[in-house]
């Protein structure tokens, strides 16, 4: 068993027997669940809307470089620097060399998932700059050295006292249970550091090929005031953000917040085109866009899975999934949790090394009919487990299988089996669940259904 | 060769495989855009998917305002531009503010200049220090939109970047002609006006800025402003 396997079964068993956690998850996802159902019911078709994101992402994959293309020249027209990264490597010596180049000291931060995926704030720390994350959850998780639990609310597995506990910890703030006044601690010790930064760092939601702006949805304000108040302004985005029309976000931007968090629309919907232009009181002098590839074009050659690149990042299949709710995000060991993190994940970091979380699946199905995009993530992960198989057989398995078709192909061998197996299974009671148990991975935790004393064609004959 | 060509590269050579339009049948609508291509739907027809809006001026007002109560807007009406100015000093008196931040819109210089009090103008560039210090931004606007409850506005419609989040409250004033009815509208009227040369920013604002982050429970005024007034005149 590799390490990664190791530590995540670890995990898993630990986080899913947790109440305290369990309570947590259940509140916090079950009033997105109520405001959700209610935003999604004001849609007049929730269904087509769904029908229509997917062909428009579809549409954007089938022409990538045309779309790509044309985002850049017209970034690059307005006077942006767009940079191209095959890998982390590359997108962390691009921001570096911007930093550098500034003389920089203060980044700030807004949300991106690209920049987890490349730990960049642990490579600009190393060097020596002090990076502020600007989302509340974003900054929370940040103070206590944790990757965030959730893509969209990244610090949901924490109560108001552990916050207060950590403010007072690290802040200096006084003790306090109400979430208002917490807020207000994170405001005040991040408005200093707006207005210090030098360098302000973004993700990126959508790329609009046609016009070559990026769209940022938010609802605190932080993204806006770092594309706002430091000189320097960078936005990492994988290539596959990216739509072709900016009159698509109409759909995109209330789907993206009825999915994500139940609300009808996102509080901020912005949309960055280029430093500042002349005749504009504010705004950066300098603008850099990096794109990041890191293996997204591995999975764009997939075409059975490319429908993976859809992803809105909405979370929304990691709030139904039955396995994430149990097992909670940071068992996962992966910038992308939940079903769509286990489809992406073995692509983005290697098959076999993932491969488990392909089988982290209960295959219900929830996450293919809730994503917003129609992901068919339920059978992706069924691509994995076979093209895993495929690619490293394993004999165990392989060896039952032949054996129990062999055995289910005769009548005989069947016969002598099931004779078998009800004259054994009184016997299982002495070894059930132990070391010597050959069904242990099953009835350590389950029952294991009796052999019938009598079979349907047995009982048939004898009320003939 | 550049990253930008070997991420090209890397794509045309991955697209070579073409994946089956989703919910259609595999092998079957790979090459054709067709009649109902999203080219086409997304744009045009979104309006028969998204939350309906009603057809009459009067019905949209009232969906606005209504959304308004939902997101703690503070929305009001007013009879004509006039009022902008004695609304303000009604606000300013009410609320104790000691500094405005402003831009010099039509709408806007006209408002605050009755203001008795100092005002920080933007538009030919400002201390960062000297806006936090103020307690409210009056700003105009492009767009109201009645379908989301939103206001739209642009880095040049709405004196830049700064002013419409910084300070801790953002008063809107707007004409009532300034309402569409929804998303789609919204973002042709965005086309029509900027096409020729878009502003470095333009924003749908919806309701005071607000986080969930805590126990998912609702606080406003998590980075951006605790308070959203929108004032619109009939005229
Ligand atoms: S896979 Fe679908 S449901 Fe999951 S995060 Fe992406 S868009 Fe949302």
């Amino acid at each position: 068993m590799s390490e990664i396997l190791k530590l995540f079964k670890a995990q898993a068993s630990k986080v899913a027997g947790d109440l305290r956690h369990r309570s947590l998850i259940q509140t916090a996802l079950g009033k997105y669940e109520t405001q959700r159902d209610r935003r999604k019911a004001a849609f007049q078709s929730w269904e087509e809307a769904r029908q229509v994101a997917a062909e428009t992402k579809w549409e954007a994959m089938r022409s990538l470089d045309e779309h790509l293309v044309s985002f850049v020249n017209k970034l690059e027209a307005r006077g942006t620097r767009v940079h191209w990264a095959s890998n982390g490597v590359q997108a962390r010596d691009i921001i570096l060399g911007v930093i550098r180049a500034k003389k920089a000291r203060c980044v700030i931060k807004s949300k991106a998932m690209t920049a987890e995926e490349i730990h960049l704030n642990e490579a600009m720390e190393k060097e020596g700059y002090e990076v502020v994350e600007s989302d509340l959850g974003e900054f929370i998780v940040q103070l206590r050295k944790e990757a965030p639990y959730h893509i969209v609310f990244p610090a949901m597995h924490l109560t108001r006292d552990e916050i207060s506990d950590l403010f007072h910890r690290e802040l200096g703030s006084a003790q306090t249970s109400d979430p208002e006044e917490l807020t207000m601690i994170a405001r005040r010790a991040l408005r200093k550091k707006y207005i210090a930064a030098d360098i302000g760092i973004t993700g990126a939601n959508f790329a609009i090929a046609e016009t070559g702006m990026i769209s940022i949805t938010e609802n605190e304000g932080n993204a806006r005031l770092t594309a706002a108040l430091p000189k320097t302004m960078i936005t990492l985005l994988g290539i596959e953000k990216v739509l072709p029309r900016m009159a698509d976000l109409a759909l995109f931007l209330p789907m993206l917040a009825t999915a994500g968090a139940g609300q009808p629309i996102t509080c901020y919907n912005s949309l960055y085109g280029g430093p500042r232009r002349p005749g504009e009181p504010d705004g950066p002098e300098e603008y850099h866009v990096v794109l990041l590839d890191n293996r997204r074009t591995e999975l764009l050659a997939d075409a059975e899975q490319r429908d993976a690149l859809h992803c809105i990042r909405c979370g929304a299949c990691l709030n139904v999934c039955p396995i994430y709710r149990n097992v909670g995000g940071h068992t996962y060991g992966t910038t992308y949790s939940g079903p769509i993190g286990s489809v992406i994940t073995p692509h983005l970091r290697g098959l076999q090394d993932w491969k488990h979380l392909s089988a982290a699946s209960s295959l219900c199905g929830a996450c293919t009919e809730t994503c917003p995009v129609k992901i068919n993530l339920h059978h992706h992960l069924l691509h994995n487990r076979r093209n895993a198989a495929a690619q490293n057989p394993n004999w165990i398995e392989k060896t039952a299988f032949r054996v129990f078709g062999t055995v289910m192909n005769s009548l005989a061998l069947y016969r002598v089996v099931r004779a078998a197996a009800r004259c054994l299974q009184p016997l299982h009671g002495l070894v059930k669940g132990g070391p010597f148990d050959p069904a242990r991975a099953w009835t350590k935790t389950r029952e294991l259904a009796p052999v019938a004393p009598k079979t349907f064609r047995e009982q048939w004959k004898e009320r003939a | 060769m550049t990253e930008r060509e070997n991420i090209l590269g890397r794509i045309r050579e991955a697209l070579k495989t073409p994946a089956p339009r989703p919910g259609g049948h595999a092998g079957q609508d790979h090459d054709s855009l067709t009649a109902s291509s999203p080219a086409r739907t997304a744009a045009v027809h979104a309006r028969e998917w998204l939350p309906p809006v009603p057809e009459t001026a009067e019905g949209q007002l009232a969906l606005f305002a209504a959304h308004s109560a939902d997101l703690k807007t503070d929305f009001r009406t007013l009879p004509d531009a006039d009022a902008f100015a004695s609304a303000l000093r009604d606000l300013a008196a009410q609320l104790g503010w000691k500094r405005v931040a402003s831009h010099n819109g039509d709408l806007t210089f006209r408002a605050t200049e009755g203001l008795d009090l100092p005002i920080l103008r933007v538009d030919a560039g400002y201390d960062v220090n000297e806006m936090e210090d103020c307690d409210a931004g009056v700003t105009e606007c492009d767009a109201l939109v009645a379908q989301t409850g939103s206001v739209v506005l642009t880095s040049r419609s709405a004196g830049g970047r700064a002013l419409s989040v910084l300070p801790p409250h953002h008063v809107v004033l707007a004409r009532l002609s300034q309402l569409v009815r929804d998303l789609p509208a919204a973002f042709a009227l965005l086309q029509a006006k900027y096409s020729y040369d878009y502003p470095s920013f333009m924003t749908f604002i919806t309701g005071p800025s607000r986080t969930g982050d805590i126990e998912r429970i609702l606080v406003l005024g998590a980075h951006g402003p605790k308070k959203l007034t929108i004032l619109c005149a009939d005229h």
